[in-house]
């Protein structure tokens, strides 16, 4: 299992939360002068993004994200996603956040399956970064961050073999092993059948480093080619093109991790699969976490590096729906199985002073002497500040 | 060829499938022996630790041994899994923190059991006739990258010079000959990228690469005499029925081909022909097997598979 899996992980799913939720505020948009007080506008809309990913990107954040560990749990990393969608002014009630979660994680499973070689996985990543640049592009400081994680990656991942490479892929996919949801952008689009399985297809351009299938060579002891034979090979491949650039700016050629969401092609997903995946959903949830603590541990780091800038303080939180309506959305959140609920540790995602202190703290120690990780005591005391909350 | 989907046992020469995805099959159908012997073997709960996870049953003279490898090390079962005869730790010293630590590739060879790590190393085992005594014979120094296959061809006679064959994350193929110390016979270098799969049948090393290619090399000298641009993804593995010289390739891109090898009467060339090619749809492949050394039927596993899928000829 690849250690350097994470920051890969994390920044592709933000990207995909990112479209999603610009979709969804421009499709609530209202031209300022019009809007009532509890109506999204354009300068709403751009601040909630510059919020999040501001927040995203903070340094000491990536910093914690950039260090070599293992993959954590679903819900762990989905915690995370909650604490940074509540950035800003904006909230989310549990069915639009659910119903977010499950969009951007078949969103990037469907871009690590199509990848034609594992390195292209770092192409998809650089235009998820590409595209947040341009949601972003009014704030020079946002933009700076974000360059900053791009060279980041450079540095971390363009020198990994293929073999490496590899392996990341296999963590990305078993992470992503049996979600089945159905997205209905997909269904129609026909990348998605009705089953939930994607439809990989055996066509258009092999990966650039791959030959068209289709072709015997034969050689004599001496190394020269004596006989050249085709053979029926069942897909109908050309040769790639051209190979997409790694550098900080450059034609990417992949398309996956583009936006592929507009005001025209809303965002859904169909909930009828929906049972099939709690089943699976609740087996995993039944069985103890002997990672728990240390998952704990891993958020509170997280956490503590992450800069809220917005208290909830005296400016009411806006509420975006990721529903067509109110209603929907009530209706989703009361179909939800209760099991999903019951086993979810509660972290608040509300600012508190007293705690981001003992948090940063904390981290601080982490940074400053390099010490070595969490003794048992240490997380016994995490877990019973967390029982606190 | 008729697909019949069904449950079944294995033959005693298994998958060395992906485990996560075999895990669910064996969980979901009877096969019996694998699926007992993970629950009650796999300590790990997490699919995580289960992802580096290789299955092999090593046939030996006197026994028959299940080897599993994981992230931890290297676990011997005998081979219905009820007793673990041996547990191997992986050696971590040196390896900065940024590495995997794996053990991965296994294979038979006379009375000796090889294991690839992520190091390149391949660790040799020497297994007595019956009971757990097994040493630690030797440990193999010919890669420098985390090793991905091993395979080995049973000594046919006293004149097979070369019977393992080692490969690893970078398409480097090292070639040699078992013993109390195994020799180097020669090595095949990679081109870069890695080679996930290899096989050894009559002095012919068939390897497949992660550019969908496969090689032919003659085992002794290390020459190459057939590249085949055989799929369009990385292959995940290849099978031999040695009885017929039957070779198998199945790939992330979906397909499966097998292929018939032969040696020119003439010149001695090794020579190939494409005898049939199967889609799974839709399915990113990752294990494959012949069911029997005639090779009229193979099965495959898949990611986000359920089943093993069988496939006979009419």
């Amino acid at each position: 299992m690849s250690v350097r899996t994470l920051p890969l992980l994390f920044l592709n799913l933000g990207g995909e939360m990112l479209y999603i939720l610009d979709q969804r505020l421009r499709a609530q948009n209202i031209p300022g002068d019009k809007a009532r007080k509890d109506e999204w506008t354009e300068v709403d809309r751009k601040r909630v993004l510059n919020d999040i990913v501001s927040t995203m990107f903070n340094r000491k954040f990536m910093e914690e994200l950039f260090k070599p560990q293992e993959l954590y749990s679903k819900k762990a990393l989905r915690t995370v996603y909650d604490r940074l969608a509540h950035a800003s002014i904006m909230r989310l009630n549990q069915a639009s956040m659910d119903k977010l979660y499950d969009l951007m994680t078949m969103a990037f499973k469907y871009q690590v399956l199509l990848c034609p070689r594992p390195k292209d996985v770092l192409l998809v990543t650089f235009n998820h970064l590409d595209a947040i640049k341009g949601l972003i592009q009014d704030s020079p400081t946002i933009l700076h961050q974000v360059d900053e994680t791009f060279r980041q990656l450079m540095e971390v991942y363009c020198g990994l073999s293929a073999g490496e490479f590899q392996l990341i892929r296999q963590t990305l996919l078993i992470f992503f092993q049996d979600l089945h949801i159905r997205v209905s952008i997909f269904l129609k689009d026909k990348v998605q059948n009705s089953n939930g399985r994607f439809v990989l297809p055996v066509s258009g351009p092999v990966p650039w480093g791959t030959e068209v299938p289709g072709l015997i060579r034969m050689f004599n002891h001496k190394g020269e080619e004596v006989k050249k034979i085709k053979f029926k090979h069942g897909g109908n491949y050309v040769t790639a093109t051209k190979e997409g650039s790694f550098e900080l700016y450059g034609d990417r050629v992949l398309k996956l991790g583009t936006n592929m969401y507009s005001l025209n092609r809303p965002v859904d997903t169909q909930t009828s699969g929906a049972s099939k995946n709690s089943t699976s959903r609740a087996q995993e949830n039944i069985a103890p976490n002997p990672l728990a603590k240390e998952e704990l541990n891993f958020l509170a780091r997280l956490m503590g590096g992450m800069e809220i800038k917005n208290p909830s303080g005296p400016e009411p939180g806006f509420r975006l729906n990721l529903f067509t309506t109110d209603d929907e959305e009530e209706q989703a959140a009361l179909t939800k199985p209760e099991e999903l609920d019951n086993k979810v540790i509660n972290i608040q995602a509300m600012q508190d002073q007293q705690r981001s202190e003992e948090l940063a703290r904390i981290l601080g120690e982490l940074e400053v002497t390099d010490q070595p990780r969490w003794s048992t005591s240490k997380g016994d005391d995490l877990l019973a500040m967390m029982d606190e909350l | 060829m008729k697909l019949s989907l069904s449950p079944f046992l294995l033959p005693s020469t298994l998958y060395t499938a992906n485990i996560s995805s075999k895990a669910q099959a064996a969980q979901q159908h009877t096969v019996k022996s694998v699926a007992r012997f993970l629950s009650l073997s796999v300590p790990a709960p997490r699919a995580c630790s289960a992802q580096s996870m290789r299955v092999h049953w090593c046939v030996l003279p006197f026994r028959v041994l299940l080897v599993l490898t994981s992230h931890r090390g290297i676990q011997m079962f005998e081979s219905d899994g009820s007793i673990m005869v041996y547990w191997h730790a992986l050696d971590t010293g040196d390896a900065p923190p940024v590495q995997a630590v794996f053990a991965r590739g296994i294979a038979a060879s006379g009375h000796f059991i090889c294991v690839g790590t992520w190091s390149g190393r391949v660790l040799v085992f020497d297994i007595p006739a019956k009971g757990p005594n097994i040493m630690l014979s030797e440990e193999l120094a010919g890669h420098q990258t985390s090793i991905t296959d091993i395979a080995t061809e049973p000594v046919q006679g006293g004149d097979c010079m070369a019977d393992v064959v080692t490969a690893d994350d970078s398409g480097l193929l090292c070639v040699w000959r078992s013993g109390p110390e195994f020799t180097l016979v020669t090595r095949i270098p990679g081109f870069g990228v890695p080679c996930p799969s290899v096989k050894l049948w009559q002095g012919i090393v068939a390897a497949g690469y992660g550019n969908g290619q496969v090689r032919l090399y003659e085992a002794m000298k290390g020459t190459l005499h057939v590249q085949i641009s055989a799929h369009a993804r990385t292959i995940c593995a290849l099978d031999l029925a040695p009885e017929v010289g039957k070779l198998l390739s199945a790939a992330e891109d979906t397909f499966v081909h097998i292929w018939k090898l032969s040696r020119s009467p003439e010149s001695g060339s090794i020579e190939v022909e494409h005898c049939h090619g199967e889609c799974v749809s839709n399915t990113q492949l990752c294990g494959a097997r012949f069911c029997d050394p005639s090779g009229s039927s193979f099965a495959v596993t898949g990611y986000d598979l359920a089943e093993i899928l069988r496939f006979s000829s009419v």
